[in-house]
């Protein structure tokens, strides 16, 4: 038992930081088999696991670490699968340190489990080494299910009906399947193939995914009823960039978060000119805001040749919403951070280019609704910062194309869908709704878990009725 | 799905119009809204406003300028050949309404084939449209017939004198706000011609719509690209738009933000083009 505490957690190789700043390959490398099972080794197979509390959709955690741990990866990752179908990109980007990792009881004296990378390992090891059989289907119930959006509620969504027997497609603005894990996370943190992977298996399960539809715009739900679909699950995210409504926010070299991000990911313009589109490339850049989303812009201008990339946040670094491992990545890269300091306007010059931005320092006062502490200017700290390249990382809200076009949808004052938090009801019937359109920018695991949630709503519905 | 159907080159091959099968946006599609186009798998993703639409035959009809590599490689696709994905209709359709007075319908360049649908609409609405349209010289002026049949009037400019009035569409457009009861003007064609006619209309404080064009990734208010400043306030050109009051568009921002990728639209093009020659 004493011993098993001493073993330190197993470090996951890494490509170096002043190589991988400069390319868009992944950054962590993986654990070969030997790693994962004398990581797993370390587990304590408790009885009353904490690590499965903190964990969104209550993966059964010592089961597949003592699996890993005997060799026996198939059943590992079968035992994953039970909760989480999309184990591979979990392992990747969930916030660890504030679930699972951060619940399990060896972190209390050391380190805890790397559960995520062992999640990680067993998805990685059977996408590489699996023998590709598909999980067995139940014979055709007849009835069809219309999935708005293919990010990971709606795949999640996709998978657990098309195995239930029922007729599955998914409708998808964007030309690409993936939402946000395609034209959000970079190639660097989240490998395009293995998203590709994902949708693969899906099409192969038989389900079928419509591209460049913009339910709202292309078709509407209620066409989508009157074509013969008995049930939709709206998984749309929440895609609506938030600006800073400050005085120049539009000169040229100001980007939204989702378009750098966007023509980055989904359109390979660090690729340019191999790929058509184009990407501006800064020498000083800023990146305002310290999310996940803030931490992917700034590394990814820094691979895009920057001289240096700051990260502006108005808060400190305590409140720092982003993963703790890409904090540490990015700092590692080089990517300085400018905490408490909040941009008050844009410069431009003659040509309507950015060339600055004037900031106020920031102190921290009372708590907020959200209970962290308020930040508040302190008078007379103005003063500028040069930049030639900005990218907006606050947030997102709800895009309205799809509501709006859907007459009976009840609708939250920030214009997020309402949906039953046990089944994802919606007030209309037949309709189901879940992800960040429900919850408002979350993560990839409460947007999968409500998709579980939701299909298993859908399966009784199509069973026994609303 | 996005086939070709009819290809036809006009203006001296400098403009090329497609007929393209796709029968779910020909369903929707209302004048004034456009669809995001992209050719092939390493494409970029660009907005055209469509030129016309069958419903019966379930096909759209745009009409582009070749500008850069990517309306280059447009322009090589014949009749039979697919575009990799169309995404649509996309945007507010013009309102169209009967309007107490006369409507008149400026177009320039390949906002023409833009103008024309909204013409025809306005016309059929019951108003009494008068249209102007312009091009630089004769042999680049399109639409000419179709224009004349949607309007009950039409002036035609050119530039440099080649044919019809010699001279810009402004100067048309200022007699017909002197001698006529003009309630409504629409303009589409390159920025500096909408802002011109602003500026015009503005001083006999008849309202304008013009049509913004501009840069743009997804098309459905994600990401932010398109943002124009309208009345002071910032407006996604791909969902608010893309028709405008003409009188509080911020025209020398869209102008500015229009030039963002100037250096690399051109390295792309050149590339292109020593690669066809090759
Ligand atoms: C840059 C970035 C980094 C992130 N990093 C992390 C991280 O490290 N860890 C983590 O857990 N979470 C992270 N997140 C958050 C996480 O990605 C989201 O919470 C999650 O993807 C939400 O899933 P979803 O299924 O609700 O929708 P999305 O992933 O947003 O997908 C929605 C899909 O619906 C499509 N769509 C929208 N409207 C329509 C329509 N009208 N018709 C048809 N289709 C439509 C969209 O094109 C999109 O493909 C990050 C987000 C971003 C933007
Ligand atoms: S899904 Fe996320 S929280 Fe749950 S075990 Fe895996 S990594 Fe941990
Ligand atoms: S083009 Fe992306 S928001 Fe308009």
């Amino acid at each position: 038992m004493a011993k098993k505490e001493t073993l330190p957690r197993t470090p996951m190789p890494e490509q170096k930081p002043e190589v991988r700043k400069r390319n868009f390959d992944e950054v962590p490398l993986g654990y070969t088999p030997e790693m994962a099972m004398k990581e797993a080794s370390r587990c304590l197979q408790c009885k009353k696991p904490s690590c499965v509390e903190g964990c969104p959709v209550q993966v059964d955690i010592p089961g597949f670490i003592r699996y890993i741990k005997e060799g026996d990866f198939a059943k590992a990752i079968r035992k994953i699968w039970e909760k989480n179908s999309l184990p591979a990109i979990c392992g990747r980007v969930c916030p660890q340190e504030m679930q699972c990792e951060g619940h399990c009881i060896l972190g209390k004296k050391g380190q805890p489990i790397a559960i995520g990378n062992l999640e990680r390992f067993a998805a990685d090891y059977e996408r590489e080494h699996g023998t590709g059989e598909l999980p067995p289907k139940a014979p055709p119930t007849g009835k069809k299910v219309a999935i708005i959006g293919s990010g990971p509620s709606g795949l999640t969504v996709a998978g657990d009906l098309i195995l239930k027997g029922h007729e599955v497609t998914v409708f998808e603005a964007f030309h690409k399947g993936g939402g946000v894990l395609v034209y959000g996370i970079p190639e660097f943190r989240l490998p395009k193939d293995i998203v590709a992977a994902e949708l693969k298996n899906l099409e192969r399960l038989g389900v079928k995914f419509v591209y460049n539809c913009v339910v709202g715009k292309t078709i509407t739900i209620d066409e989508l009823f009157e074509q013969g679909y008995d049930a939709v699950f709206i998984g749309v995210g929440a895609g609506l960039p938030r600006f800073l409504n400050i005085p120049g926010e539009n000169l040229v070299g100001i980007y939204s978060a989702n378009e750098y991000l966007t023509r980055a990911n989904l359109m390979k313009a660090y690729l340019f000119p191999e790929y058509d589109t184009p990407i501006a490339r800064g020498k000083n850049v800023v990146v305002i805001g310290a999310g996940n989303v803030a931490m992917d812009a700034a590394r990814t201008a820094m691979r895009l040749g920057a001289e240096s990339v700051k990260i502006v946040y108005r808060r400190s670094r305590e409140e720092m919403p982003a993963r703790k491992a890409e904090i540490h990545h990015a700092e590692e890269e080089g990517i300085e951070f400018h905490l408490l300091t909040n941009p008050i306007e844009f410069l431009g010059d003659e040509n309507g280019k950015v060339r600055g931005m004037r900031c106020i320092k920031m102190e921290l006062g009372e708590p907020d609704e959200s209970g962290r502490r308020r930040p508040v200017p302190i008078e007379g700290s103005e003063f500028e910062m040069e930049c030639d390249l900005v990218v907006i990382a606050v947030g997102a809200s709800a895009n309205p194309v799809l509501t709006k076009a859907t007459e009976g949808l009840e609708l939250n004052k920030r214009g997020y869908i309402v949906a039953d938090p046990e089944t994802g009801k919606t007030k209309k019937k037949g309709i189901w709704a879940g992800g960040d359109i429900v919850t408002g920018q979350a993560t990839v695991i409460l947007a999968a878990g409500a998709g579980r949630k939701a299909s298993n709503s859908i399966h009784k519905y199509l069973t026994w009725g609303w | 799905m996005f086939e070709i159907v009819k290809r036809q080159e006009m203006a001296q091959g400098s403009v090329v119009l497609n007929e393209i099968n796709a029968p779910l946006i020909a369903k929707k599609a209302k004048p004034g809204q456009f669809v995001i186009l992209r050719g092939h798998e390493k494409g970029e993703r660009i907005p055209l406003t469509m030129a016309d639409t069958d419903p019966e035959k379930g096909t759209i009809t745009i009409i582009y300028q070749v500008v850069g590599k990517t309306t280059a490689l447009f322009k090589t696709l014949k009749e039979g050949d697919r575009y990799l994905d169309i995404i649509g209709p996309l945007g507010k359709p013009t309102d169209i309404e009967k309007v107490d007075g006369d409507v008149v319908c400026v177009g320039g360049g390949t906002g023409v084939a833009v103008l024309h649908p909204i013409t025809r609409a306005f016309k059929q609405a019951g108003n009494h449209v008068i249209a102007i349209i312009g091009a630089r010289t004769k042999d680049l002026l399109i639409l000419e017939d179709k224009m004349k049949a949607a309007s009950h009037e039409l002036h035609v400019c050119t530039d440099d004198g080649s044919y019809g009035h010699h001279g810009f569409v402004t100067d048309v457009l200022k007699e017909l706000l002197n001698s006529k009861n003009v309630k409504l003007v629409v303009a589409i064609g390159p920025v500096p011609m909408m802002k011109f006619v602003c500026n015009i209309t503005k001083e006999h404080n008849v309202k304008t719509l013009v049509s913004l064009n501009p840069i743009m990734v997804d098309g459905t208010g994600m990401c932010g690209c398109c943002r124009v400043t309208v009345g002071g306030k910032t407006k996604f050109a791909c969902v608010d738009g893309p028709e405008f009051d003409g009188h509080q568009v911020d025209f020398d921002e869209l102008t500015q933000r229009l030039r963002s990728y100037l250096e690399q639209e051109k390295q792309s093009y050149e590339l292109f083009k020593t690669k066809l020659n090759a």
